[in-house]
């Protein structure tokens, strides 16, 4: 997918000011606080899940080349066929030729983020495959010129059931309808012809479990059963991060994966897929592809951002962001939005490609603490700013209005002639009111917020008086 | 280079992997897979007729809707009777492990295969079913194939109440007991599909089954 995340100040500012888009982000927004919240009730031990989850995370992590050799053996094992991919040119030949080798037309997919990562559809197209999501959320951005997602558990959030009325009514040719099951079904049946008609069902991995080689799917609608079940061929498109150990942990994090995504105590249908078909058997694939995927993953392990890969992907992180909440996923530019996603999208599609990201949260972390493997999102996304400072790629007049202030602060009769000044001219600028509304020197802060006015003297002045009076 | 070696080989860079860190995250692994050690789980009261409660309970929390017979041989009667209740046709896919029970008798017309598109109810045992979360584990077989409980819009399950466990993990322990290993497909099924991708509003029936009924066999 294009990385649009340099954009990112201006695409804000786009979305701040689409009243139909804040509308519906207003519409969504305490919904998926509210019913994780509710969700975790009945877990009686949320500190201790989590801190078992962090472990069996942290357990693969530390040592992921073997336990990447030791699914890999296992899925072998199994029948399954597995393939690595560097990058997400490697997974679009490496799928395509799949789809040829089988001859394969059609394929439906179920929900992958690193299919879009990859832009795996356009290259489908352009093979001549065609490639349908199936997912509601998917269908619906695939059908409106394939819009990206800007949720990865709710793809179509940023919409309205007004503009899913419009678009079924313009694609599908039928009579507009204003319910949302009516808009359901209307999908499940254009949809439906798809599921048995594709040669090929592509999906994502929620975990790979190294005891069983299995890949395990966390889905709802149904649609991640059926691209696994009616088809042929299956191919699972899935991060190296993505292993744990056994089938107990897979539990462990089914506990919190689906509380912390949508508020559910377990998804309508959690499905381990282990190996093809038996030849006496009615259903499932013949052919069973795993392409484990690199995309910049590899060169994170043992690094300032290890942790960072602790991450099952359940967007609680966005949904409780006031920064997510405000401007929606669209604006972060690139697959991940939110505090995940700001993360994420340096470290995989470059960290000169995504300067503003890092400075797109204010810190306050409500995202490390809802993450359910405890990623200390905050202090990754300060690390970010540091590493940026160090390569020299923030702003020059941001640069050399740290070193003067750097030089200034070094030298105490300066600094402190500088501050008296400064507070004074503050203060008049204030007038009469304690607020001031435009700041002159720096407008940008002021766009939208107020600026607190100093009392006219600074902190060691009145440091300094007091402890003269109590002298 | 391949691309696996490739991968494999900055991962191991990444880890600063040498001998003696790869013996050291050898034995982490083996022990890992030797103790399958479970995390926290909720508390439950874990006799049978509680467990049977709670997976009412939380079925009927899921959308499901759920009816308890004495025996097997009652089953095929409980599904006429809510077909019948819900105006749904009598005619029926039913996986082959179902097969033997009486169908006919109580004026179910049932095919005993996989499913297709076309069928309108599908009736399936299940492997077990898990109380913490009203869940039923299906495992796929030539006897039990999965699409019979998706391709349907109706889902008919029939529970033995024996074989409701506490949590997933039981579940797991008693696959690997009765199973060895693990058939194609697992499927944990609690209620019927659904979708919230329009406005996070729920709607039942999104593409697998609009209800789902389980009916649960007591003795």
């Amino acid at each position: 997918m294009e990385i649009k995340s340099m954009r990112f100040k201006a695409n804000a500012s786009a979305s701040l000011a689409n009243v139909v888009l804040q509308g519906n982000l207003k519409n969504a927004k305490g919904k998926f606080v509210t019913k994780r919240a509710e969700a975790l009730k009945d877990l009686d031990d949320f500190e201790g899940t989590r801190d078992a989850a962090k472990a069996i995370r942290n357990k693969v992590i530390d040592n992921l080349d073997l336990w990447l050799e030791r699914f890999e053996r296992k899925a072998l094992d199994t029948g399954a066929h597995v393939m690595w991919a560097k990058d997400g040119a490697e997974v679009c030949r490496l799928v395509t030729e799949i789809a040829r080798k089988h001859g394969v037309k059609k394929v439906t997919k179920s929900k992958s983020m690193l299919s879009e990562e990859a832009g795996l559809n356009q290259a489908l197209e352009a093979a001549g495959i065609q490639p349908v999501e199936t997912d509601l959320g998917e269908y619906i951005l695939q059908v409106d010129n394939n819009e990206p997602p800007s949720h990865i558990i709710a793809p179509a959030v940023h919409k309205s059931l007004d503009d899913v009325a419009d678009l079924f009514h313009k694609v599908h040719g039928t009579p507009r309808k204003t319910e949302i099951p009516a808009l359901t079904r209307e999908a499940r049946e254009v949809l439906r012809e798809h599921f048995m008609t594709a040669d090929m069902g592509l999906s994502g991995g929620n975990f790979l479990v190294a005891e069983t080689g299995s890949v395990a799917l966390v889905t709802n609608e149904g649609n991640g059963r059926m691209v696994t079940t009616m088809p042929k061929v299956h191919v699972v498109i899935t991060g190296i991060e993505k292993v744990i150990p056994t089938l107990e942990d897979l539990s462990t994090l089914m506990r919190l994966l689906p509380r912390s995504a949508t508020g559910q105590s377990i998804s309508n249908y959690f499905s381990i897929l282990t190996g093809v078909k038996k030849p006496e058997e009615h259903d499932g694939p013949e052919h069973l592809y795993f392409v484990l995927v690199d995309s910049g993953r590899a060169d994170v392990v043992g690094g300032d951002f290890h942790e960072m890969l602790r991450c099952i992907r359940c967007g609680a992180c966005m949904n409780h962001c006031p920064v997510y909440q405000t401007i929606g996923g669209h604006a972060y530019g690139w697959v991940y939005p939110g505090p995940m996603g700001s993360v994420l999208t340096p470290l995989y599609a470059g960290i000169e490609n995504s300067i503003d990201l890092p400075h797109a949260a204010t810190l306050c972390n409500q995202c490390g603490v809802v993450c359910p493997v405890g990623i200390p999102l905050p202090e990754l996304l300060r690390k970010l700013r540091e590493k940026q400072t160090d390569a020299g790629l923030r702003p020059l007049t941001e640069r050399i209005g740290l070193r003067v202030w750097a030089w200034v602060a070094q030298k105490p009769t300066l600094y402190a002639l500088g501050a008296r000044f400064g507070a004074r001219y503050l203060k008049w600028l204030a007038g009469k009111s304690d607020r001031i509304s435009l700041l002159p020197m720096a407008p940008e802060w002021t766009r939208g917020r107020e600026f607190p006015a100093p009392q006219g003297k600074t902190f060691r002045e009145m440091y300094a008086a007091r402890k003269g009076t109590a002298a | 280079m391949s691309s696996r070696d490739d991968i494999l080989g900055r991962v191991r860079a990444g880890l600063q992997r040498n001998a003696g860190n790869a013996a050291a995250g050898r034995e982490i692994m083996q022990a890992a897979m030797a103790s399958r050690s479970e995390g926290p789980k909720p508390a439950m009261d874990t006799t049978p007729a509680a467990l049977l409660e709670r997976f009412r309970l939380k079925s009927e929390l899921q959308s499901s809707t759920v009816e308890v017979v004495a025996q097997e041989s009652d089953a095929p009667a409980a599904i006429a009777r809510y077909l019948a209740a819900m105006k749904l046709p009598t005619t029926a896919v039913v996986q082959p492990a179902l097969a033997a029970l009486d169908w006919a008798a109580a004026g179910l017309k049932v095919e005993a295969r996989g499913a297709r598109d076309a069928d309108l109810v599908g009736i399936t045992g299940c492997f077990c079913a898990v109380a913490e979360t009203g869940t039923l584990m299906m495992c796929s077989s030539p006897d039990t194939p999965a699409a019979v409980s998706l391709l349907p819009e109706t889902h008919v399950a029939v529970v033995r109440a024996a074989r409701i466990l506490p949590y997933m993990e039981d579940a797991w322990n008693l696959a690997r007991a009765e199973l060895g290993t693990l058939p194609r497909a697992v499927n944990f099924i609690s209620g019927p599909s659904r979708t919230g991708d329009i406005e996070q509003t729920i709607v039942l029936g999104a593409h697998g089954p609009y209800r789902v009924h389980l009916v649960i066999v007591e003795g």
